[in-house]
């Protein structure tokens, strides 16, 4: 494929590592200046986007490069909030183990869903995990006493250093963790795991005869994904303040599952796009959508949902790439329209473009596509 | 001793309605090899369509027979435009329709029905029998859902062991192939597959409601208690469905029994991992090789 010639010091550096820290970098400081342009309210909407944008990262993760779903991931936001929860009522402790011990607590519990449903092809994991999300509130109901039952239990947002809004404080506590847990995603990614992710999705045996310990590499890849929801539920219970059951109904799944979807299944930066989705279209859009249809109180009530559930469905059936994926395609496209232009040569363009592009998008067909150019 | 006799019969009552929706699961995932989310939601649609029509004063049993063909349509339409298109995708993405239809049509019937708890009519009475001169826990309601469920499971096998109809859908299952070479219209007995599998899911529907509170997602613990069933009885065994289905009944009636209500789901995922750490490919499963 034949990329524009950039001066050296404009390119990207070609360290993944260095790439992503970056990017990392630009992101803290593009939210820096947002944050400070935004209210009270904005702040605490753009703090949630970045909850959502970890969930949604590591189910990306899981779904896209790893090819295993969970439709369950609100259960895990759950364990992470229980966990601050119980925390702050026992003990106070500095708030960043706080966080690391909800990331545990998840991802062990991740482990034991894990180990029973990976080791078999198949729906497995998508029927345990929701399973999952629909038993946990039971658990709550039935040890009040630890739980805190309907009311649940009350959690304090972080102390605010100086004379700094305690709302943009957390808001910048939730965007660092989303900035940190990317950058370590992408590294993941790029790494020998993020390879045998992928392996493992596109051709089991033949990643198992590569060397790939195909159960213990989706084991993996469900427990990142789990930690990733726990954090997320952490952070989260940290701006409403409260966590009880009503918090993680199994509608908090399936917008997840949706907002991944949305942004594109494998894709880091599509997560915040789901984020955005699933922090507004609940809470504002679906509102103004009713009230402009003049639409009666019930369709209000419902149409997140039912805007969700036509998402997860609409996607999938016309561009399983989503949002992300569709950006990438113009910008391919773009990229390829201004070399033609360039060197006048559609020829050699196309011959050269072919394989590359297809590769890019992976998937089982990418051999095929290999070799018949060969 | 009275508690454990009426506790195992409440448990075969609702084991025979797990069974009739893993039934349903199966029969579609023996077919096309993916798990219906939505089966638990199409069944509450059509429960839903048969409580406006029970509305209208003519009456439950046409109502009930309204639900069933409603399923039958349903289970087609879903089949044509929402499957079809991902049938030779990547196995997660008819997951994700599946799954999608599910809260689709959650959220429809809210908009429509709205989402409070209603009540909805019961075929026969559900005081419970009353034998020699002690009550038990067991109604005129639930014989009928005993008997409901064993009428359709002796159609299905009826359709499957007996009919012309029935070897071709066996055939456009487990080889479609040779089967669409022999001149078997695969596709659309894939289509009318569904169709069965949504009439055993909308019968499921109408047994459940009057048992429970009737909601839009009065069907979700169903089918994931369903599931729980077809994995008991290896997901591609109707047999292995009805009798995962009473195994999954009895054993959530007891822990529900005994150690109480809530735990009845946390019963349901112990017993899924138990099952799929032990005996992964269920009870009744054929042993399969994988292809490369």
């Amino acid at each position: 494929m034949i990329k524009l010639r950039l001066p050296g010091w404009a390119r990207l550096p070609r360290q993944p590592m260095l790439r992503h820290l970056l990017f990392g970098a630009l992101g803290a400081l593009f939210f820096y200046l947002l944050s400070n342009s935004l209210s009270s309210f904005n702040n605490f909407q753009l703090g949630e986007v970045a909850v959502y944008a970890i969930a949604i990262a590591g189910l990306s993760v899981l779904t896209g490069v790893n090819g295993q779903i969970s439709l369950g991931q609100g259960a895990f936001l759950a364990v992470g909030a229980y966990t601050i929860g119980e925390l702050e009522v026992h003990q106070s402790i500095n708030l960043v183990f706080q966080l690391l011990i909800a990331v545990a607590v998840s991802a062990a519990v991740g482990f034991i869903i894990a180990v029973p449903a990976t080791r078999l092809r198949g729906p497995y994991l998508a029927g345990m995990t929701l399973l999952l999300a629909l038993a946990l509130p039971f658990l709550s109901d039935k040890y009040s006493s630890f739980f805190g039952g309907d009311q649940g239990l009350i959690t304090l947002p972080p102390d605010a250093p100086g004379s700094i809004d305690p709302q943009k404080w957390l808001t910048w506590i939730q965007l660092l963790c989303a900035l940190i847990v990317l950058v370590l995603l992408g590294n993941l990614l790029s790494s020998r795991f993020g390879r045998s992710f992928r392996a493992v999705r596109d051709n089991e045996v033949a990643a198992s005869l590569a060397g790939v310990h195909v159960a213990r590499t989706k084991v993996i890849a469900f427990v990142i994904s789990a930690a990733c929801a726990g954090l997320s539920g952490a952070l989260l219970v940290l701006s409403t303040g409260v966590v009880n059951t009503g918090e993680f109904p199994l509608s908090l799944s399936i917008y997840i599952l949706a907002g991944m979807v949305l942004g594109g299944a494998g894709t880091l930066t599509g997560a915040w796009w789901g984020a955005i989705l699933v922090v507004y279209l609940p809470n504002q859009w679906s509102q103004s959508l009713a009230n402009a249809f003049h639409a009666n109180h019930l369709v209000g009530a419902n149409l997140a949902v039912i805007v969700f559930g036509a998402v997860l469905i609409i996607v999938m059936l016309l561009a399983p790439a989503g949002v992300q994926g569709g950006l990438r395609w113009l910008g391919h496209r773009l990229v390829t329209v201004s070399t033609v232009t360039k060197l006048g040569s559609n020829i050699s363009v196309a011959l050269q473009d072919q394989p590359a592009s297809k590769q890019d998008r992976g998937g089982p067909d990418s051999e095929t596509a290999a070799t018949s150019v060969d | 001793m009275r508690l454990f006799w009426n506790i195992t019969l409440g448990g075969v009552a609702e084991g025979m309605i797990f069974a009739s929706v893993a039934l349903g699961l199966v029969l579609i995932f023996r077919a096309t090899n993916v798990i219906n989310f939505a089966q638990g939601a199409m069944a509450m649609l059509t429960t839903f369509i048969a409580f406006s029509v029970f509305g209208k004063g003519v009456g439950y049993w046409p109502a009930f027979v309204v639900a069933l063909a409603c399923g039958l349509f349903l289970g087609g339409l879903v089949q044509l435009v929402l499957i079809r298109p991902v049938q030779n995708k990547p196995p997660l993405n008819a997951v994700i329709v599946t799954f999608g239809l599910l809260i689709l049509l959650e959220g429809l019937a809210g908009a429509v029905w709205g989402n409070s708890n209603r009540g909805f009519p019961a075929a026969f009475s559900q005081s419970g029998l009353v034998i020699g001169h002690t009550a038990i826990a067991f109604s005129h309601f639930d014989i009928f859902i005993v008997v409901a469920v064993l009428v359709l499971v002796v159609l299905v096998a009826a359709l499957f062991r007996f009919t012309t109809l029935g070897l071709r859908m066996r055939a456009a299952a487990f080889a479609p192939e040779a089967a669409r070479l022999l001149g078997v219209k695969v596709s659309w007995l894939l289509t009318l597959g569904w169709s069965f599998a949504a009439v055993a899911g909308a019968l499921a529907g109408l047994l459940v409601a009057p048992t429970s509170v009737f909601s839009p997602t009065f069907m979700d613990l169903i089918l994931v208690y369903a599931f729980t069933a077809a994995v008991i009885g290896g997901l591609d065994s109707p047999v292995g469905a009805v009798i995962g289905g009473l195994v999954t009944g009895l054993a959530l009636a007891y822990v529900g029994g005994y150690l109480g209500g809530a735990l009845e789901p946390i019963g349901a995922l112990v017993m899924l991992i138990v099952v799929l750490m032990i005996r992964p490919e269920g009870l009744f499963a054929r042993p399969t090789a994988r292809r490369v």
